[in-house]
């Protein structure tokens, strides 16, 4: 018989999956109530409530802007992460085609990036996906290398919703200033995805020397639906949805004002408080691998590791001869949520792109777990994890036919080292 | 905080993701090979599809009496409905006395699906798995037995 641990008698709920989206902060909340039903007006009416409504709106925008350094109009609020990327990537090829139809990225981008990049292609671009190393970095000397004449635009992720890894995006930035300045021209552009990394990084845009950059407020404790592009000022790009001119005519519609003082208040808190929460999600990530490398045996850590390289609240790891779709379904039964990368959670059924752009090799990547921490996260959570997951594990390599090798160089692909 | 019971639903409402049936044998697994016991394959047959780089790989190994299965053993490495397909085909091959041959060699991935209770179709391909390893252990008794 194949006994699996007993449930506890009140079913908890472990949230382990705060890069997929994270919960509502309260000051969060409290902070759109009045946009409701209260200062519900149309930015753009004239009278006193429609005027609160625009001044709430562009306080936010200021707000925004502020923390990242750059100047209120250069702020366009969108309607979440995945719209700033379209945004970005097409509103810069259609705006700048004529001069080139190159860009570059990298081999690990959100598909949020990736597939307007894909369409794209099959509208005469060209687009250079960079390889990363087996942590996930791409290399800016790589970068540098790929661009030519015709490059338009360069975007590299900030961090890595996966895997975690920080690329070097202030390093690939300045390397860009300095192209651009020696060979007189603006292009090429360069944009980030900052999604991942605006809850813990700095996000200053002239620190890391980018022209555009996407984040939303889904993972840092604000609203669903609402995000922001950065666009450094003279920048031209064509807007995805026409209508009334809203947002500087970059995004018609009216705008959600609640979700946007909202963004604008979660960005406040994470930004202010990031630096001791990052410790401390740090060291329980510390603590949750430690305790994982200690109760179960073959097991991988995939990306950087942890450390100032590797975004504080990630773990992803693979477990060897199980696959990560029974694990999920297995922690759920006990409350816990997190994600795989496994090819059975994907549409596509092929393992995550990310791991395998690293050189995991697939049947790796089908046992990868990833939890991300959050602010509520604390010792007890990696503990009640710890209380069922190496059973979990035993009872399903108890009927595993399958007996991997942990390093890779017994199964051809020798660059992985064992960490 | 407390966990909510919930079900996924598609645009039509339907429950998305796996039956009662299934998950009673994703949960509960019947039939296995446990690699901890110390159990005696000989007189056994081997059928093995997939692969791990697949994502899925299953192994079914029967023991044949007079031309009626009389025994068999799984074991599977994939998601929850290859687990439960598995555990699932090895109750059909051994209800009433066992499967003749004959029969076990018309088991059609439809019949699998059909005992689960359905499945979301993009799992479908994972019971397909389970009925080849059979016919795999068939093959292999037959060729060894001529």
């Amino acid at each position: 018989m194949l006994n699996f641990p007993e449930k506890p008698k009140t079913k908890c709920l472990v949230y382990l999956d705060h890069a997929a989206t994270t919960y509502v902060n309260e000051e969060v909340k409290a902070a759109m109530e009045p946009f409701f039903s209260d200062c519900f007006a149309n930015p753009s009416s004239l009278y006193a409530i429609g005027r609160e409504a625009n001044g709430a709106l562009n306080d936010a925008r200021r707000q925004v802007a502020k923390i990242l350094h750059a100047l209120p109009y250069n702020i366009i609020f969108t309607g979440g992460g995945t719209e700033s990327d379209n945004l970005a990537i097409l509103g810069v090829a259609r705006k700048h085609q004529d001069y080139g139809k190159h860009i570059i990225t990298t081999k690990i981008e959100h598909h949020a990036l990736i597939h307007p990049l894909v369409e794209l292609e099959k509208q005469g671009f060209e687009v250079t996906y960079l390889d990363v190393d087996s942590q996930g970095f791409v290399s800016p000397k790589k970068v540098m290398q790929a661009i030519r004449p015709d490059t338009i635009l360069i975007s590299v992720m900030y961090a890595n919703n996966e895997i975690g890894t920080v690329e070097p995006i202030a390093e690939i930035g300045r390397e860009i200033l300095k192209y651009r300045k020696k060979h007189g021209t603006e292009y090429p552009y360069f944009h980030t995805d900052a999604c991942q990394a605006a809850g813990a990084l700095e996000i200053d845009v002239e620190k890391l020397h980018v022209d555009l950059l996407t984040l939303n407020a889904s993972k840092i404790y604000g609203p669903k639906g609402v995000g922001v592009l950065y666009k450094r000022r003279g920048l031209q790009i064509e807007p995805l949805i026409y209508g009334g001119g809203q947002e500087m005519k970059l995004r018609s519609g009216t705008e959600n004002v609640s979700g946007i003082v909202g963004l604008a208040k979660a960005l406040e808190l994470v930004q202010k408080h990031k630096n001791t929460e990052n410790t401390k999600t740090r060291e329980l990530v510390r603590y949750f691998w430690g305790c994982i490398q200690k109760e179960i045996a073959k097991v991988w850590l995939n990306g950087p590791e942890i450390g100032e390289k590797r975004l504080p609240n990630n773990l992803n790891f693979s477990i060897l001869d199980v696959e990560g779709e029974a694990l999920l379904l297995y922690l759920d039964a006990y409350g816990i949520c997190c994600s795989t990368g496994s090819a059975c959670t994907s549409i596509s059924l092929e393992p995550s792109h990310v791991l395998s752009a690293c050189g995991l090799p697939y049947e790796y990547s089908h046992g990868s777990l990833r939890f991300t921490l959050g602010h509520c996260n604390s010792k007890k959570d990696i503990d009640y994890v710890m209380k069922y997951l190496p059973s979990i594990v035993e009872k399903l390599r108890e009927i595993s036919p399958v007996n991997l090798p942990l390093d890779f160089k017994d199964n051809k692909h020798s660059q992985y080292q064992l960490k | 905080m407390t966990a909510k019971t919930a079900q996924i639903k598609d645009k039509d409402g339907n429950s998305w993701l796996y039956s009662d049936i299934v998950r009673e044998h994703f949960f509960h697994p019947r039939h296995m090979l446990l690699n901890s016991e110390d159990f005696d394959l000989t007189g056994y047959y081997e059928g093995r599809v997939g692969s791990p780089a697949c994502g899925d790989e299953m192994v079914i190994w029967v023991k044949i009496d007079n031309e009626k299965i009389s025994d068999c053993k799984w074991q599977t490495f994939g998601c929850g409905s290859a687990i439960a397909s598995t555990s699932i085909l090895a109750e059909m091959v051994l209800e009433n006395e066992g499967m003749t041959l004959v029969e076990a060699k018309q088991v059609t991935p439809q019949d699998i699906i059909k005992r689960l209770g359905g499945l979301p179709p993009r799992k479908i391909h994972c019971s397909i798995l389970g009925d080849q390893a059979l016919q795999k252990a068939i093959q292999n008794y037959e060729s060894q037995n001529k």
